[in-house]
């Protein structure tokens, strides 16, 4: 690991002074926020990140570790760990996919690591951006190619990718956020600002190494989850390589609203498909109005792989990206007859 | 006759190898380490104030072993991706290797050193590992041992597939699985009697 000096911001204020120079998710940005570490400690130690400097803001967690219900939505601080909000007895009854994203993911001693805002920003799992022997990687080494269209790509991305990169975005958390439109509160420079999270990843377009649109030393405070019946009735279904501790092959977040058998509101999103947490709105409106069974579905499913693109090794992964949205539909759909029997 | 434990030889002949490499690839292929990144350490280890300067870089895990002679947590893949080096942090399990020291300011460190009791009796747990025989080559168990004892206290042991899930951030290469679930199975009741 490269040297580097080490800070601790004692305000939000001073994070965000220390933290002038922290870019917009590049791999050599001069300074980088440490919350949890799990990805940035480890990354630094592949010498994949470079930091000169580590701002640590963990110790901001009084006044951003908060978990909050209220009739408006969910409020989470960004600092709360994973676990905290995972366990949480109202988040798992009333926003269980926001729940079972984060207990399907990581194992347990990095989900008490972790924190919420951190695991939004957390790095692709793209080998050849991990591993620095490879010189080809857009995203860590911009201009230099893509090394992963022409090699081993069985777990890259499929929609949103172009030549520049077909790295995935490997989270689980943002993919149920982005499902329920969530929001992020951000703290930066010129003040506090809120965006939607579907604003926060930014398109690989020739420049993958420019992640996001955070401004250089802005912080996420907070994300909040706007309340909604179809919350209740939600759920994650996530496909991997082995049963625990691993990262989605393909993921499907769905939250349902059903008048009788009819779909009143649906809110769909793909993991492990795209450069970022995926929402596949043309999907959901082929959905409204309709009732739920394999036929709907299966339309459904086929609008929101509509454009996929692969490269050999990916090959598979349309045709089981759309069976994981069947399944997540009907069995949402099964769940709401079930909660209103209940 | 002087004699020599395995480990004052392991580390002497890695000092050994270190001047190899010095001198193979010249003093500039080891990053220096400028005075202004020496970080003070002020923590509890395992119930004892520890007070260290230590280079920015240095993870918990390096901590231990190379400044605290505390062996007992292991480094195996060093990325955070088997949970060889599992410690408890103000009483949670976490990863070692992927924390840095600097970032564990003021925390309370307990490390499988420290889970014995005072006089010496084995921790339900360690004593449970031993009389269900549930490790081969050892290397990953006290990782899976911190890890167990959080398990149980969390409560999350009540099932043989919640423990396998709750467990699956600790591998173990020689696959002695099923004995590490008994072996949590039979800890768990005499945990919950202390």
């Amino acid at each position: 690991m490269r040297p580097f000096s080490y800070d601790t911001a004692g305000n939000l204020e001073q994070a965000v002074r220390l933290g002038a120079l922290t870019g917009q998710g590049q791999a050599d940005a001069n300074t980088q926020f440490l919350a949890g570490g799990t990805t940035l400690v480890d990354l630094m130690r592949l010498d994949v990140l470079r930091p000169h400097r580590v701002v640590n803001i963990g110790g901001l967690h009084p006044s951003m570790g908060k978990i909050q219900v209220s009739a408006d939505g969910l409020t989470l601080g960004a600092l709360c760990k994973m676990s905290a909000v995972a366990d949480h007895p109202e988040v798992v009854k009333l926003y269980p996919l926001v729940a079972q994203s984060l207990q399907m993911a990581a194992s347990a001693q990095i989900r008490n690591m972790a924190t919420v805002g951190g695991n939004l920003l957390q790095r692709t799992r793209c080998p050849y951006f991990r591993d620095t022997r490879w010189s080809s990687c857009n995203k860590r080494a911009p201009g230099s190619g893509c090394a992963a269209i022409t090699a081993f790509n069985r777990n890259h991305a499929v929609l949103g990718v172009d030549q520049s990169c077909i790295a995935q975005y490997p989270g689980d958390f943002a993919t149920a956020l982005i499902a329920l439109d969530a929001q992020l509160q951000l703290h930066g420079p010129q003040g506090p600002r809120r965006i939607a999270l579907a604003e926060l990843h930014r398109p690989p377009n020739g420049t993958p190494h420019i992640e996001t649109t955070l401004h250089s030393a802005e912080i996420i405070t907070e994300i909040f989850v706007p309340a909604g019946e179809w919350n209740r009735c939600s759920l994650y279904v996530k496909v991997r390589d082995r049963a625990s501790y691993e990262f989605a092959i393909a993921s499907a977040a769905v939250a349902l609203s059903m008048q009788g058998d009819r779909v009143r509101a649906v809110r769909l999103a793909l993991g492990g498909m795209a450069y970022r947490p995926w929402r596949a709105a043309e999907a959901e409106q082929l959905l409204i109005g309709k009732s739920l069974n394999e036929a709907t579905a299966q339309a459904a499913a086929a609008e929101a792989l509509k454009g996929a693109q692969t490269h050999g090794h990916n090959d598979y992964k349309p045709e089981l990206a759309r069976r994981t949205i069947v399944r997540a539909l009907i069995e949402a759909n099964a769940l709401s007859q079930d909660r209103g029997a209940a | 006759m002087t004699t020599i434990t395995r480990r004052e030889a392991i580390a002497g002949g890695v000092a050994l190898a270190g001047l190899g490499t010095q001198s193979l690839f010249g003093r500039d292929a080891v990053p220096r380490q400028d005075d202004n990144a020496a970080t003070p350490v002020k923590l509890t280890v395992n119930g004892k104030n520890t007070e260290l300067v230590l280079d920015s870089r240095v993870s918990v895990l390096d901590m231990l072993r190379d400044h605290l002679q505390l062996t007992g947590t292991k480094k195996g893949c060093d990325q955070g991706q088997c949970g060889a080096c599992t410690i408890h942090i103000d009483g949670e399990r976490v990863l070692s290797c992927l924390t840095l020291a600097a970032a564990a300011q003021g925390k309370r460190i307990d490390t499988i050193e420290g889970l014995a009791g005072g006089d010496g009796a084995l921790h339900p747990m360690q004593q449970a590992f031993i009389e269900q025989d549930a490790f081969q080559c050892g290397y990953c168990t006290p990782g899976q041992i911190m890890s167990a004892v959080a398990c149980v206290k969390e409560g999350r042991a009540n099932t043989d597939s919640e423990i396998q899930e709750y467990m699956s951030g600790n591998l173990c290469r020689c696959a002695a699985y099923p004995k590490i679930v008994a072996a949590i199975k039979q800890a768990r009741g005499r945990m919950s009697q202390t």
